[in-house]
């Protein structure tokens, strides 16, 4: 037996109220509604999470306690002790990261002309892309119009979201659908040809394009092997530390890290992007996390730095279906997709409490409400707190074998463990899954530094407050389409002057005139610290004496 | 770590630990004290960083997995594989034909293969590598798509591979054909976008841009909502 004895007791109950929640039709919350469940359990509202920035851009703006320590954190390099007169690349655009923003970026920058230059942390491809299961919206069907994909993605992000930027989203989501399917991505489809879409949280018409639920996966491999057939440079294990600027305040290039041996790799670049992701493996306000290894929010961090402004970095997404249960897969996502496939939520009487497909910050903070205000989640045994997110009836609403034909990942995820997803539910509970501001752009990805551009998760504005599903897996390809187009035009008339980091020197002046250099961290961040130390041995003058760059990050 | 936690153990490169019951792989090597560099990626099964194989103290079988979604068991032996490099073939997807000849005149070596089925125990995704190497020898992309499709490219059918061969790469190269010609085209997505290139939406859309709070939340409270199923 999978979930312990006194858990199966309260799925009895789950499954005792099936027939009764089949027919059942929970109403959506209006916009006063929301209002009050969002400010009471919202992680977003806790004030004493959040502080306000004293450096930088952003000054006097709020943000969380964990990202506002790396925003003004001290610079890894002494400007003092490198050399930028000769460089061991010189290309037209450099991109920094490679999910699927720095992919998009890279083949359209390319087939613009331009000569590219990519460099990611881990390998090309490990990117919060890949672990995307559900979808990627595009209103094409003629039920559905880039019009009310407009005013869904508005309206999920409570009437924040930049409009130039909306507009961009939607009007080119169909385009591309078109240019992934082009490269020989595989959509699920009707026999016909037609797109097999599916519903999601806060979207009024079927408008995700999946791949079974593996769509992140199935878009990033193809994007990789285009992109290695297309022969761009790459370096792989090789971060980006800090961006080089010209005395106009023009970015020029970026100090990379070899993360194996400490060798600095100095790039010159006429233009940039900055496609890191986003920021899950900082744990903001402890949660778990749905993010891959390396999102740490070190683009956040090299733009800050040289001047660039950000845009609702106070609000995180906390997807609601993070796994709980069994320990092993804590805070992993459970895809959207076992929602808009028919699963509902239920407490531990097996009652539902929230309309399944209400936008992510509305359920996520309606399961909070149901554990920690109503007393009605259920404790596992390492003392997670949960709520049932009945997959069974998906089988009973679409007919037997759907689950496992539309939901593999899960079905193998679970069953590795023993619960069979088919006839058994899933606890789960909020994890952090998506920042949902980051670096202000333009429609054509452009920062408010010269020379600098930005797409996907890194970026900002799109979707203002709260991000739909499926909308993420459609900006990374929206924006790093268009920020690598224009990034290679901007290539070809910019005129660089002294590559320099006098910006980096003007920055440690700048925190320690604030008095917060002492007590800030070294950033970017890299890579998060989970291995355990029992104990520090190291004499302090044994610490004075380490390399430089072997300096523990935290 | 409370005290009643029951400690197990498991040899990292032939070295012993004692780790709490429970962890993964990946969480018991951290636990160790190892700070992961390579061999490590999405942390969630899907993006194939953390191949890993390993055996027991007292059965020498070598078995496979993906160290963040195995959990470590008593006398486990880890260790961490290499890397080396599988050879990828450089082809231009506009220009091939999607049938079997191709993915044979990309991959010639394809060929060797004897069907000894051990890519397919060395799967940490229990997929039918060998039975979809027969079907791209057959030029049966389909079928090599529908059953390669759950495949993260982890790599471990290559390195197990007795004649070198590549199948994650074979059956890469066939998704793509699939996807680009084979699957049947979807008109209405054609017909959205040659719309939206003619401009149908752009007066309303400047008008939503346009449109201050309350009208948005007015259309966006009286949004008709289509059924989810």
């Amino acid at each position: 037996m999978p979930y312990p004895a006194y858990m199966e007791e309260s799925i009895r109950k789950v499954e005792a109220t099936r027939e009764k929640r089949l027919k059942e039709e929970m109403p959506r919350l209006s916009d006063a509604e929301k209002a009050p469940l969002l400010k009471e359990f919202h992680p977003d509202f806790i004030e004493k999470n959040m502080r306000q920035l004293v450096v930088g851009p952003n000054k006097g703006g709020k943000a969380p306690l964990e990202l506002a320590d790396l925003l003004e954190g001290n610079s890894r390099i002494d400007p003092a002790k490198i050399k930028i007169d000769k460089f061991d690349f010189d290309v037209d655009v450099l991109i920094i990261g490679f999910g699927g923003a720095g992919a998009s970026a890279a083949l359209l920058a390319q087939e613009n002309g331009a000569k590219v230059l990519v460099a990611t942390k881990l390998r090309l491809g490990d990117a919060n892309t890949v672990g995307a299961q559900a979808g990627t919206q595009a209103a094409d069907r003629p039920e559905d119009s880039p019009l009310i994909h407009y005013i869904d993605t508005i309206g999920g992000g409570h009437y924040a979201n930049i409009p130039e930027l909306v507009e961009a989203l939607v009007k080119d989501a169909p385009s591309a659908i078109k240019w992934l399917e082009d490269l020989g991505i595989c959509w699920d489809k009707n026999p016909d040809g037609s797109m097999h879409e599916l519903s999601g949280g806060g979207a009024s018409r079927l408008r995700l394009h999946s791949c079974r639920d593996y769509t992140g996966l199935e878009e990033m491999r193809v994007l990789r092997d285009e992109f290695r057939n297309r022969q761009i440079d790459f370096l792989e294990y090789a971060p980006a530390i800090e961006l080089i600027m010209d005395e106009k305040g023009t970015v020029c290039g970026a100090v990379l890290v070899n993360l194996e041996t400490n060798e600095l790799v100095l790039v010159k670049a006429k233009a940039m992007i900055l496609a890191t992701g986003g920021i899950g493996r900082l744990h903001i306000q402890g949660f778990p996390t749905t993010n891959h290894y390396g999102a740490t929010a070190d683009g956040m961090v090299l733009a800050y730095r040289a001047g660039a402004e950000l845009i609702f970095i106070d609000t995180m997404q906390y997807h609601p279906t993070g796994a709980v249960f069994p320990v092993q897969i804590l805070g992993q996502l459970v895809t959207e997709k076992v929602r808009t496939l028919g699963a509902q939520l239920c407490n531990i009487e097996g009652e539902q409490f929230i309309m399944p497909l209400e936008p992510r910050d509305v359920v996520a903070s309606a399961i909070i409400r149901e554990c920690k205000g109503r007393n009605k989640g259920i404790k596992t045994p390492t003392g997670e707190l949960g709520v049932w997110l009945d997959s069974p009836m998906i089988d009973l609403i679409r007919g037997e074998g759907t689950i496992a034909r539309e939901l593999p990942a899960m079905v193998r995820q679970f069953g590795r463990y023993n619960i069979d997803i088919i006839k058994e539910p899933m606890l789960i509970y909020p994890t952090l899954h998506y920042q949902n501001g980051g670096i202000k752009i333009d429609p054509d990805g452009a920062t408010t530094v010269p020379g600098l551009f930005a797409a996907g998760e890194v970026a900002g504005g799109i979707h203002g407050r709260n991000r739909l599903i499926g909308n993420s897996t459609l900006d990374i390809f929206v924006f790093g389409r268009r920020a690598g187009r224009a990034a290679a035009h901007y290539a070809k008339k910019s005129k660089t002057g002294n590559p320099a980091l006098e910006h980096v020197r003007r920055w440690q002046k700048e925190i320690e005139k604030a008095g917060i250099a002492k007590s800030r961290p070294i950033s970017p961040r890299l890579l998060p610290d989970y291995a355990r130390q029992p104990y520090d041995y190291l004499a302090d003058y044994a610490k004075d004496m380490l390399a430089p760059g072997q300096v523990k990050a935290a | 770590m409370s005290e009643d936690i029951k400690l197990i153990d498991v040899y990292i490169m032939g070295k012993h630990y004692k780790v709490p019951e429970g962890l993964t792989i990946m969480t018991a090597l951290e636990y160790c004290g190892y700070r992961l560099v390579r061999g490590v990626g999405c942390r969630a099964g899907f993006c194939g960083a953390c191949a890993t194989v390993y055996n027991f103290k007292n059965d020498p079988q070598l078995r496979f997995d993906l160290a963040c979604q195995k959990t470590v068991e008593q006398d486990m032996y880890l260790a961490q594989i290499p890397f080396f490099p599988a050879a990828k073939a450089i082809y231009d997807i506009e220009k091939l034909e999607p049938v079997g000849a191709t993915v044979l005149s990309i991959y010639p070596l394809m060929e060797k293969c004897f069907g000894c089925n051990t890519c397919t125990k060395a799967c940490p995704q229990e997929l039918e590598v060998m039975w979809y190497m027969s079907d791209a020898l057959r030029g049966d992309i389909p079928e090599v798509m529908n059953k390669s499709f759950d495949c993260v490219m982890c790599g471990l059918c290559a390195a197990r591979c007795p004649q070198g061969l590549v199948p994650y790469n074979y059956a890469l190269l066939c998704r793509r054909l699939y996807g680009r010609y084979l699957a049947p085209r979807s008109k209405h997505l054609d017909d959205r976008i040659k719309e939206i290139e003619a401009g149908k939406y752009n007066a309303e859309i400047d008008k939503l841009k346009k449109a201050d709070k309350n009208e948005l939340q007015r259309l966006y409270q009286s949004r008709d909502i289509e059924a989810a199923y």
